[in-house]
């Protein structure tokens, strides 16, 4: 039983990362548009040749 | 004149160097629109940021400060075919994004803490019946609790806050039984475990504030929607004035920039957007919205002028007495305020179950402590069994049973057009069971139209229209609308106050009054309809006369039959005068209308109907209707209303059509109907629950199973409203 010493604050530090993961992600602004997030992953990449004018 | 666009009252400092502004867009509805605007205003040169928001349906901007003009990305997202004005965040809408934050971290922390504290509870469940030592459950006992206490003291904070509200304005709410099953349930454990004894439930505890924190941050999203909606559609209506920059130079500037004591060029056509006393000037002016009276008023130096008024002939100068939001008339703002007290009264269905619920529930807990020390069982085993009834009967699926349906509701009638302004509307629209509707700009439509278009020749129609581009007058506006007319005749010369004319194929074509074009002699025979404008036409010596007036709305008659067969009693209040509310009534076939009555009249009107138990629907869009829209039961309006009737109003609605009212009407029903459902599957839980409870043989998983199980049944029952049916009429 001795591995509790190790599993159980590993578990813990493992959930914490996950919160500190979702509150730097509210923090950012990541939940503010979730419908737009869901298309952008699927949106294409910008045709090459207007990349020139943007940058 | 000298005019030009100022938007600077919009454009923030973000940081070094970098300006900053929100536009509102419409129609960005897809990732196609979304693409196309961004790398339409990432390619002007100087952009640094250009980002949409498909939620809100805003742009952010960002440039080099000082290298572009803030019109110039109206423009282009004009070419780019979106018409999008800058916004401005009200307060309101700020608190509830810092609110609906808040809401989320809590959130965040209840489920961080309760997958970990069922981590810990779960090898103890198991371990009970098997070989664990009671020192490796009081280890597991312990950690839960160093996880659980902080996590429920944080995530706690909204119904601990809002039952403290409650509590010291001597009343109760849903939050009151939470609060105190929570701090009993974590209270007990803690005790229990100081003692080494078997069961804990903080895993029971922080998963309850977990559900209904899901409830509360669904509650939350649908309300934060609604008012970035509303927001929008408010800057979209671009509401500018021109404003005295200079003795003869004026600037276009937005409403927000405007301050008492400014003097602003009211042009023919246009809707005044302050209030205001005329200085210069004659005109006449059109106060349907305010009034509900459809003739026109005239207008000369010192008469008041109020937001919402459209000029119709002249050119008038007015100082600024009040800008917008302030723009009130102090007989409305009176009536509105007594309204709005007896708005608050109402009570809502979730509280009102509560109200029934705590007592019975903390009764019954009582009960049972005593009722095992009679049957003599010791002190403590009495008191934790009287602590798992109240863990088990803790209201999470009740806290549930609302916010999931509202949500669901509220999502199905923003696509039928219909927004909402308050939480609980969708409870009061459903006990909706007289209608009450205004005339002017609600079952009619706030735009002019041409009545008889159709006997007109199409090559006539189509030459006026042309004609009428010229013209800034209302009616003329009308005319080219109806005749979709696109390209102005060259060479058209404007009479004010009595028409446009102009040459074509070297005949004298005329539209306006009937005395300039000669077609008096028509008048006559014309059917006079008394909301009628007419104008005239002429070319040569050929004359028509047109009918120009507000029409009903296309489905408004559609619409009155379904109220109808839904046994809902319907009438007309109206400020305009007896002939044109008849017209309407029998035009519509509604039993009973009164006329030319006054904001008190409709109050009173609303308040006999309240005696006799009725409960009103009040459907409105004037400033004059704004405060039976807060005196009645629930209220609607369209959004073309008065800035005060919509804000006043619980629900608006999108469009010409009138069938939004029915649509609301009808989900309402129907997300009422679920609610009540989640409410009995709620308590018969409780019922299958509490005799088990109170047995004492309740085990801590037993009570996270029966938790989870319920809230689960109930939130997928609420999704049952969206499968609302698509025909409403």
């Amino acid at each position: 039983m001795e591995i509790l010493v190790i599993l159980v604050p590993l578990a813990l530090m493992l959930g914490g990362a996950g919160l500190v993961a979702f509150l730097w992600s509210l923090r950012s602004g990541q939940y503010d548009d979730l419908d737009g997030a869901a298309w952008r992953a699927i949106a294409d990449d910008e045709p090459p040749q207007e990349a020139p004018a943007k940058r | 004149m000298h005019v030009t666009r100022d938007f600077s009252h919009y454009v923030r400092t973000a940081g070094e160097g970098v300006q900053h502004i929100d536009l509102a867009v419409e129609g960005v509805h897809c990732a196609g629109c979304m693409a196309k605007i961004e790398r339409g205003l990432s390619a002007i040169p100087d952009v640094t940021l250009a980002r949409v928001n498909l939620t809100n349906r805003r742009v952010a901007l960002e440039w080099k400060a000082g290298t572009l003009d803030p019109a110039r990305f109206i423009d282009r997202l004009e070419e780019l075919g979106y018409k999008a004005y800058p916004y401005e965040t009200e307060s309101a809408e700020a608190t509830e994004v810092a609110e609906s934050r808040f809401l989320l971290r809590c959130l965040g922390v209840a489920a961080f803490a309760t997958m970990n504290v069922m981590m810990l509870s779960i090898p103890v469940w198991s371990g009970s019946a098997g070989d664990m030592l009671p020192e490796q459950r009081d280890f597991f006992h312990w950690l839960s609790a160093l996880i659980a206490l902080p996590a429920a003291a944080y995530a706690g904070q909204p119904f601990f806050r809002s039952a403290w509200r409650a509590l010291s304005h001597k009343t109760t709410n849903m939050d009151v039984p939470i609060s105190i099953g929570v701090c009993l349930a974590l209270g007990m454990s803690v005790v229990e475990t100081i003692h080494h004894a078997e069961h804990a439930y903080f895993d029971a505890a922080i998963m309850l504030l977990t559900f209904l924190l899901v409830g509360r941050v669904l509650d939350q999203n649908m309300r934060r929607r609604t008012r970035a909606v509303a927001g929008n559609l408010a800057a979209l209506k671009a509401e500018t004035a021109a404003k005295f920059v200079g003795p003869d130079e004026i600037s276009q500037v937005p409403v927000a920039a405007i301050h008492p004591g400014d003097i602003v060029l009211l042009r023919p056509g246009e809707r005044c957007a302050v209030d205001g006393t005329v200085i210069e000037g004659r005109s006449e002016i059109d106060q349907s919205l305010i009034t509900g009276e459809t003739l026109y008023v005239t207008a000369g130096q010192g008469t008041p002028v109020y937001a919402g008024s459209m000029n119709i002939s002249g050119t008038l100068r007015v100082r600024v007495s009040a800008a917008s939001e302030a723009t009130l008339l102090a007989e409305i703002t009176r009536l509105l305020d007594n309204a709005l007290q007896a708005r608050s009264r109402y009570m809502r269905l979730a509280d009102r179950a509560s109200r029934l619920y705590a007592p019975v529930v903390h009764a019954t807990a009582l009960i049972t402590i005593l009722g095992w020390v009679i049957a003599g069982a010791g002190w403590h085993d009495a008191i934790v069994t009287g602590v798992a009834v109240l863990i088990i009967t803790c209201p999470c699926a009740l806290g549930l049973a609302i916010p999931t349906v509202q949500t669901v509701a509220s999502g199905a009638m923003f696509k039928a057009g219909v927004l909402l302004n308050s939480g609980d509307a969708i409870e009061r629209l459903a006990e909706a069971d007289h209608v009450i509707f205004d005339k002017t700009g609600t079952l009619t439509l706030p735009e002019l139209e041409v009545t008889n278009a159709a006997d007109i020749p199409a090559a006539i129609f189509d030459l006026a229209g042309r004609l009428a581009l010229s013209s800034h007058h209302p009616v003329a506006a009308a005319v080219a609308q109806a005749a979709d007319a696109k390209s102005p005749i060259v060479g058209a010369v404007e009479e004010a106050g009595q028409g446009v004319r102009a040459t074509v194929d070297g005949v004298e074509i005329r539209l306006g009054r009937p005395s300039f074009c000669g077609a008096e002699a028509l008048i006559g025979r014309a059917t006079l309809d008394p909301e009628a404008s007419i104008v005239a036409f002429s070319k040569g010596a050929e004359k028509f006369v047109l009918s120009v007036r507000q029409g009903l709305r296309p489905d408004a008659h559609a619409v009155i039959a379904a109220l109808k067969m839904r046994n809902l009693g319907i009438e007309i209040l109206s400020g305009d005068r007896e002939p044109a509310v008849t017209a309407a009534a029998h035009a519509l076939g509604i039993p009973e209308w009164r006329a030319g009555v006054t904001p008190a009249d409709k109050i009173a009107r609303i308040e006999e109907l309240k005696q006799r138990g009725a409960k009103v629907l009040m459907v409105g869009d004037g400033m004059n209707d704004a405060p039976s829209l807060a005196a009645a039961h629930v209220s609607m309006s369209p959004i073309s209303a008065a800035h005060l009737s919509q804000a006043t109003a619980d629900l608006v609605f999108l469009g010409r059509p009138l069938a939004p009212v029915v649509a609301a009407i009808d989900s309402a029903r129907r997300a009422r109907h679920l609610m009540r459902q989640n409410l009995w599957l709620a308590i018969g839980y409780n019922v299958l629950a509490v005799p088990v409870a109170i047995s004492g043989i309740v085990t801590p998983l037993i009570a996270a199973a029966a938790m989870s199980g319920s809230s689960i049944l109930v939130m997928l029952n609420s999704l049952r409203a969206r499968s609302a049916s698509r025909e409403v009429v």
